[in-house]
């Protein structure tokens, strides 16, 4: 069993070295168990059964195969991935209008803006009112907003989560009369 | 020769309401014919381009419900491009322009349009119930469309569809005096809800029966929702993820012990576990529970809250329940009629002690005497296991099995599973739905065209061993309509020797099979009354056609009868012989 051994170590993967999470690639496959011989592997991404006595076969991935619809599929992949990347944290300031410091939140304990506004609220103990498309957010002199990758203040809830998520480098909860200058309505 | 008016016989015709009675009657006589299609309401197309619009209209003028299927069904797994077709554009537009007093569209596989959308509900005045299953192509913006527009809608039923969802505010398009809403599932939706707008608009619902909430609605607004819709009996539950303080707890327990008349429960797509107690109190009422998207209740949670369920018809479950928990299934839903339990892990990465095997299914087969549909996918099976189950269960009108190894043979004796599947379609007379999976040969085909009589759809992937596997099924089973196969060896011989056969069929799907370019050329020249699709792996092929080598095999193929031709909104990865 030596040779696979050293077999893995020269093997071409496609996750960071070190790590065991290999992303297979897609490929049909006619016939099932194909033996990898040594001078093979060392060239190509491993993509075929191998049957090892150290590790469970790896199967290779068949276009179609499960028979499970893709909505119900990518389902679970989005779960496994939200699951996958726990622990990581996306730590951003959040300053309040009035407030003598400032606090830290972590954008990915949470999945849609509702989430991050309710954390908001109990952190501040305040409300928001409610978020229209075109005016803004009606019902509360409080304006929630964060400032962009560009350096720009931005209204929350304007993009779509992830794409907020990604572009947020820190929060601020506008109060009163400067907070009607980003489009409120009176 | 009518010894009645036609209008006495046309009320005789109004309580006959399914599609097959229907068409049966048209045959009789000329009159009959007459009096049918005049007053035809509902009209079922299994495949959209096996007719077209104006045939539809001409024929059934006065129809005000229609359902149309449009792509085959492995495009439900990735086979076949997005930009196939099936689209519902010109349906719609026809119907506008022939001013047909349309109430219902059912649509499943097809590709429908914010335009479609706009157009639906700006074209029929009384238009009431719009169902999409497994639809793509539009966004938040059709759904506000029909929200604004549609001035009587009852039903909007979103399945398992891929919406672009723009965030917009489609919830709030629904006029304050929209108040005739009888179901509104939007599950499929990714984005976010508005929750206000939502809880107006079931506040203003009082004959609301089916609520389908999606993810983005959380514990408190689903309080809100139930009390404020009590008589609700069908309810998709968003999300719970995180556990509920006491009192929200206690505020939800109240709301759901007043939902007397609940009976459908599904959705759960983020749970902490510790909220399904609150359901206890109506689990003794439901006669159908889908759990199949909740990966986070295992165990013992699940397992309790189902032993609850003693009226349960039907249930659907992820593998992670296990046979233990299949089991229990067993022990306490002695009603059950229909059970599918799906993977929850697709790769086989993970060793996954809790999948399913055959030991759970031979125990709901002893358990639940009046079950009648299965869907089961598995690590492995035996074929003493399925001889067990056809014994226990000869009343399967659908049995499909899927062993999520390809090829793999019987665990314990290392044969082919041919006895096993035999077995089932020998006991099960009434069996309509078949799919086979696991180490099979030519054999299991030879049964199945023996015994399969009442056999419609027929799913194969990775079985068989020669053209005879083919031509047994095609040869003996009279009544298929649907047959469908993937990665076996099935070529000319079989697809060409009996070409009239596909005349009974509604379709044929051979994907990564042996049947050559020249083969289906051939096809088509034999059956003009057939379109033989060719679906290439990319565009250039199409276009190569004449210089490709006709041993060439063929990737995909797709055939259906149809009366009006060759389709002409085929892409170019398509070609029609």
């Amino acid at each position: 069993m030596d040779e696979f051994a050293n077999l893995k170590e020269t093997e071409l993967r496609l996750g960071l070295p070190g790590t065991d999470n290999v992303s297979e690639e897609r490929e049909r496959v006619s016939s099932c168990n194909k033996r990898a011989s040594p001078s093979d592997t060392e060239n190509e991404i491993e993509s075929s059964t191998r049957k090892t006595e150290t590790s469970p076969p790896r199967k290779a991935q068949i276009v179609g195969w499960p028979p499970v619809r893709s909505y119900r599929k990518n389902i679970i992949e989005t779960k496994k991935n939200e699951s996958d990347h726990e622990g990581q944290g996306i730590y951003v300031k959040v300053s309040m209008d009035g407030a003598p410091y400032l606090r830290k939140i972590d954008l990915s304990c949470y999945q849609r803006y509702s989430e991050l506004l309710k954390a908001l609220e109990m952190m501040f103990k305040f409300s928001v009112g409610e978020y229209f498309e075109r005016e803004g957010y009606k019902g509360s002199d409080f304006v929630p907003t964060y400032e962009d990758k560009d350096g720009d203040w931005m209204l929350i809830g304007d993009v779509p989560w992830e794409m907020f998520v990604c572009t947020c480098k820190r929060l601020r909860i506008m109060k009163g009369s400067e907070a009607k200058g980003l489009g409120c309505v009176v | 020769m009518n010894y009645f008016p036609d209008e006495v016989i046309e009320h005789i015709f109004d309580s006959i309401a399914s599609h097959r009675d229907r068409n049966s009657i048209s045959l009789v006589c000329k009159s009959w014919h007459k009096i049918e299609r005049c007053s035809r309401k509902k009209v079922f197309i299994g495949n959209c381009y096996a007719i077209d619009p104006e045939r539809l209209i001409g024929r059934f003028p006065c129809l005000k419900s229609l359902t149309l299927k449009g792509k085959p069904h492995f495009a439900d797994f990735n086979l076949v491009p997005h930009e196939w077709g099936g689209f519902v554009h010109p349906w719609i537009d026809a119907l506008a322009r022939a001013r047909v007093g349309l109430e219902e569209l059912r649509l499943k596989r097809m590709v429908v349009s914010d335009e479609s959308l706009e157009l639906l509900s700006r074209s029929f005045a009384n238009f009431k119930s719009l169902v999409l299953v497994s639809c793509e192509g539009f966004t938040t913006d059709g759904l506000a469309s029909i929200a604004a527009n549609c001035r009587h809608l009852r039903e909007l039923d979103l399945q398992e569809n891929e919406i672009d969802d723009h965030r917009g505010q489609w919830l709030n398009c629904f006029p304050d005096s929209c108040i005739t809403l009888t179901s509104l599932n939007f599950a499929c939706l990714k984005g976010e809800t508005n929750l206000a707008a939502l809880e107006r608009l079931v506040a203003r619902s009082p004959n609301l029966k089916s609520l389908k909430v999606n993810r983005a609605v959380p514990l408190d607004a689903l309080t809100r929702l139930m009390s404020c819709a009590p008589q609700l009996v069908d309810l998709g539950v968003g999300s719970y993820e995180n556990e509920p303080d006491p009192e929200s707890f206690a505020k939800l327990s109240a709301a759901i012990n007043k939902c007397t008349s609940l009976r459908c429960l599904s959705g759960f797509s983020e749970v902490a576990p510790r909220c399904l107690p609150a359901f206890y109190p109506i689990c003794q009422n439901l006669i159908s529970l889908n759990l199949s998207y909740a990966a986070e209740i295992q165990g013992n949670h699940l397992i309790k809250f189902i032993q609850f369920c003693k009226r349960l018809q039907r249930l659907w479950i992820l593998d992670s329940i296990g046979d233990k928990g299949l089991e229990v299934v067993a022990s306490a839903c002695k009603e059950l009629q229909e059970l599918r339990v799906f993977p929850s892990d697709l790769h086989g990465e993970e060793d996954n002690d809790a999948a399913v095997t055959e030991v759970g299914l031979v125990a709901i087969s002893a358990g639940c005497r009046k079950l009648h549909s299965i869907l089961y996918f598995c690590k492995q099976m035996t074929n003493a296991a399925l001889i067990t189950v056809a014994k226990n269960c000869p009343n399967f009108i659908r049995f499909r099995l899927c062993i999520l190894e390809p090829n793999k043979p019987d665990h314990i004796t290392s044969q082919s599973l041919d006895e096993g599947f035999g077995a089932i379609v020998q006991a099960c007379k009434g069996l309509r739905r078949l799919s086979v999976s696991g180490l099979l040969t030519d054999k299991v085909f030879l049964y199945i065209g023996m015994y399969a009589e009442q056999l419609e759809m027929l799913s194969i992937a990775f079985a068989g061993d020669t053209d005879q596997g083919m031509l047994y099924v095609l040869n003996g089973c009279k009544k298929l309509r649907k047959l469908e196969i993937r990665d076996s060896p099935f070529g000319n011989a079989a697809l060409l020797a009996d070409v009239e056969k596909y005349e009974t069929m509604r379709s044929l799907w051979m994907s990564s099979c042996d049947v050559t370019l020249g083969g289906c050329k051939r096809l088509a020249r034999d059956a003009p009354w057939l379109n033989v699709e060719i679906i290439n792996e990319n565009e250039s092929n199409g276009m190569e056609q004449n210089e490709e080598d006709e041993r060439e095999k063929v990737d995909r193929l797709y055939l259906y009868r149809t009366v009006v031709g060759t389709r002409k909104d085929a892409p170019s990865c398509v070609t029609i012989l």
